[in-house]
């Protein structure tokens, strides 16, 4: 049943994303500025929502480990994080690129961009963590409170940024665009809904994955009790 | 009413359960002798009984009300596996910051007392860390007992003890129980146990298996109950 | 509630005792700050007055580096001997437990921070006396961040493998907004400017109230398991 729901998720994940794809290259013609290359929103942006609708989901995973003690909150929390940190990977490397072959700029520490980084570094310690705890319960909890100390930051993050930038007077985001041209919303929501329907089935099958891992430690050390 | 009561508790570590319903009770002033192999659960259920650890289902009951009231807690006194002294500090500071946190009044009087009680005096103001190894066992014994607790949950307490501090354990012990003290301890020293227990009961992976008075063939043949047990299991 | 906060004077004490009988952490602590202000002076080869541009930004980092040494090794002190557990099993609630630790750590952190400010001063030419009423407050209030995120992070990786190594990586990156706001105040400050502080003062206040509030809530969960 599970296998059916990630199959069928993922295959129209990847339907839309197809189809999508090529609407906004073959079928749009390029943006006002920046030509074909203004294009990349419909990757960059959907990518940093995906990436923080997954974030939220961990960080419900993780309240509901710590009062629930129950384990398939941690599974989800786990796998949530991992497939928000991709997201968020797709997010930086694309501004990244679309930052230089506009600006000539690799990287700058705009607002948008450096809470992405922030984010994803924050939870990239959460995933580091994780592996340096042998048991079972106290690696969710630890994992848990991480996962919810990260999400208190990312707001201060965002407010000392936009601090930092208005007084050391840093150019406006990079990658502003004030405001979607209405024919390019269509594709810019389902590029959104495709995202999020990988994501989920990226997160199921990862889950899956915890299960089972989790039955083989607990079968391991019966036996080792024994 | 039971002293401390522990009622269908279950303790999950990942998915492995290191304790299955396990239902243990001893009434007040018993001393309950926990048997059990190594790996049974022993030591997982006294800490959950001490308020260490919570169990994944089931509760566990101080003279009928929650573990985790701090009233509560303050009437309990714990000898686990490591000393729960401070290196850094002397003994009798060890003992007068036990005594505060434990709710014990006039704390210095207390802690003098103690370390007489175990002789300590000489060394009051030596540092735990550099004590001999039965000194530091003696200074445990004298935190455990500080605040003369109603409830002593020891964690096989005469394992790699001295003849000393095996002796001022005894005692302690003898004392508590003559006051009216409940006693729950652990101990694979099977002999020393059937002399102090009252009660018994053995653990065997996570389910307590027997439970009642000690007697006299127990006391006679301290291996009696894990030989029974295993002929049960063989047949 | 009263019971509570004696309690957890008792541990702030304790603490503060048997750290300045060895004085281990805070010498390593004072040591690393100046090797790392001695390492700054050379980094930078910039005139006296473009100096002041970065000290408050060099001053916080200094103090960040040499304050996570204090405060994440703090819950570490209760591992020999299993003290932890008796903590733990005592009447005192968690949340004093935590708060006890969070204080000692915090006057271990302010001590080293008042070392170096004068030999920060000394070594770049910096004078930072006049403003020092203003500094000392931005110095304890943003120090109590760096305490409170420490001693939490010192709580949760008690267990871990490899904690040295791991804890920059999760402690630092949560800092930094307190310290966007600390470095601009204390440079502001040192400058002698007249700039509205208010904003990066407001961030700092913040950060504070927020993990104070969210670590004393979760450490129940931390310690007991």
């Amino acid at each position: 049943m599970r296998e059916k729901a990630i199959y069928i998720l993922g295959l129209l994940g990847t339907l839309l994303i197809v189809g999508n794809l090529y609407h906004i290259f073959l079928g749009m013609p390029g943006e006002a500025m920046q030509g074909q290359i203004g294009k990349m929103i419909f990757v960059h942006v959907p990518a940093a929502i995906a990436g923080f609708t997954f974030y939220g989901v961990a960080v419900i995973g993780s309240i509901g480990f710590l009062l629930t003690k129950d384990f398939k909150y941690d599974s989800l929390a786990v796998s949530s994080v991992e497939v928000a940190q991709v997201f968020a990977l797709i997010n930086l490397v694309t501004g990244s690129m679309w930052g230089h072959i506009i600006w000539g700029i690799w990287w700058t520490w705009d607002l948008r961009l450096t809470s992405q980084f922030m984010c994803f570094m924050l939870y990239l310690g959460y995933l580091l963590m994780r592996p340096a705890v042998a048991e079972a319960t106290q690696r969710a909890t630890m994992s848990a409170i991480l996962a919810i100390f990260a999400a208190a930051d990312i707001p201060l993050v965002i407010m000392a940024i936009r601090l930092h930038n208005v007084r050391t007077q840093h150019p406006a985001p990079v990658l502003e665009t004030g405001g979607l041209a209405p024919s390019w919303w269509p594709p810019f929501l389902i590029a959104i809904v495709a995202f999020w329907l990988i994501g989920t089935a990226l997160v199921l099958v990862r889950l899956r994955q915890e299960t089972v891992r989790r039955e083989i430690d607990s079968i391991r050390r019966e036996l080792h009790a024994i | 009413m039971s002293a401390i009561a522990a009622d269908r508790v279950w303790k999950y570590f990942g998915d492995f359960p290191a304790l299955r319903g396990a239902t243990l009770e001893a009434p007040k002033g018993a001393c309950l002798a926990l048997l059990g192999r190594n790996g049974a659960g022993k030591t997982t259920l006294l800490r959950i009984l001490a308020n260490l650890s919570r169990p994944s289902k089931g509760e566990v009951r101080v003279f009928g009300e929650s573990a985790t009231d701090e009233k509560v807690r303050a009437r309990i006194g714990y000898l686990g596996h490591g000393i729960g002294v401070y290196d850094d500090l002397s003994a009798f500071e060890n003992l007068v910051l036990f005594g505060q946190l434990m709710n014990v009044r006039d704390t210095k009087a207390a802690a003098n007392a103690a370390l007489e009680r175990v002789g300590l005096t000489r060394v009051r103001d030596g540092f735990a860390r550099e004590f001999s190894r039965g000194m530091r066992q003696r200074l445990a014994i004298a935190r455990a007992f500080i605040h003369n607790p109603e409830i002593v949950l020891l964690d096989e307490p005469f394992t790699s003890l001295d003849d000393r501090a095996i002796a001022v354990l005894h005692g302690l012990l003898r004392d508590a129980l003559t006051q009216g003290a409940t006693i729950v301890m652990s101990t694979h020293q099977i002999r020393e146990a059937m002399e102090l227990a009252t009660q018994v009961a053995l653990l065997e992976r996570g389910k307590i298996v027997h439970s009642g008075p000690r007697t006299d063939e127990m006391l006679a043949d301290p291996g009696w109950l894990y030989r029974t047990y295993e002929q049960e299991r063989q047949q | 509630m009263k019971q509570g906060l004696a309690a957890a004077w008792l541990i702030a004490r304790k603490d503060l005792r048997t750290e300045f009988r060895t004085r281990d952490t805070i010498n390593a602590s004072v040591s690393f700050a100046l090797v790392v202000l001695m390492l700054f002076s050379f980094a930078f080869d910039l005139g006296r007055e473009e100096f002041y541009d970065i000290s408050g930004g060099l001053l916080w980092l200094v103090y960040t580096f040499a304050g996570a040494l204090i405060v994440n090794r703090s819950f570490v002190r209760e591992v020999p001997n299993d003290c932890i557990d008796i903590l733990i099993a005592s009447p005192m609630p968690a949340w004093a437990l935590f708060l006890g630790k969070v204080v000692a750590g915090f006057t271990l952190l302010m001590i080293v921070e008042l070392v170096s400010l004068p030999v920060f001063g000394l070594f770049n030419n910096i004078i930072w006396l006049p403003t020092f009423w203003p500094q000392l407050g931005v110095m304890l209030l943003a120090s109590w961040g760096i305490a409170v995120t420490g001693v939490a992070f010192s709580a949760i990786t008690v267990n871990v493998r490899l904690r040295e190594l791991m804890l920059p990586v999760l402690h630092y990156p949560l800092l930094v907004p307190l310290l966007i706001g600390a470095m601009q105040i204390s440079t502001v400050l040192l400058k002698g400017q007249a700039t509205d502080i208010f904003q990066e003062l407001r961030i700092v206040i913040v950060f504070d109230l927020i993990f104070t509030s969210l670590a004393l809530y979760l450490i129940e969960f931390i310690l007991v398991s």
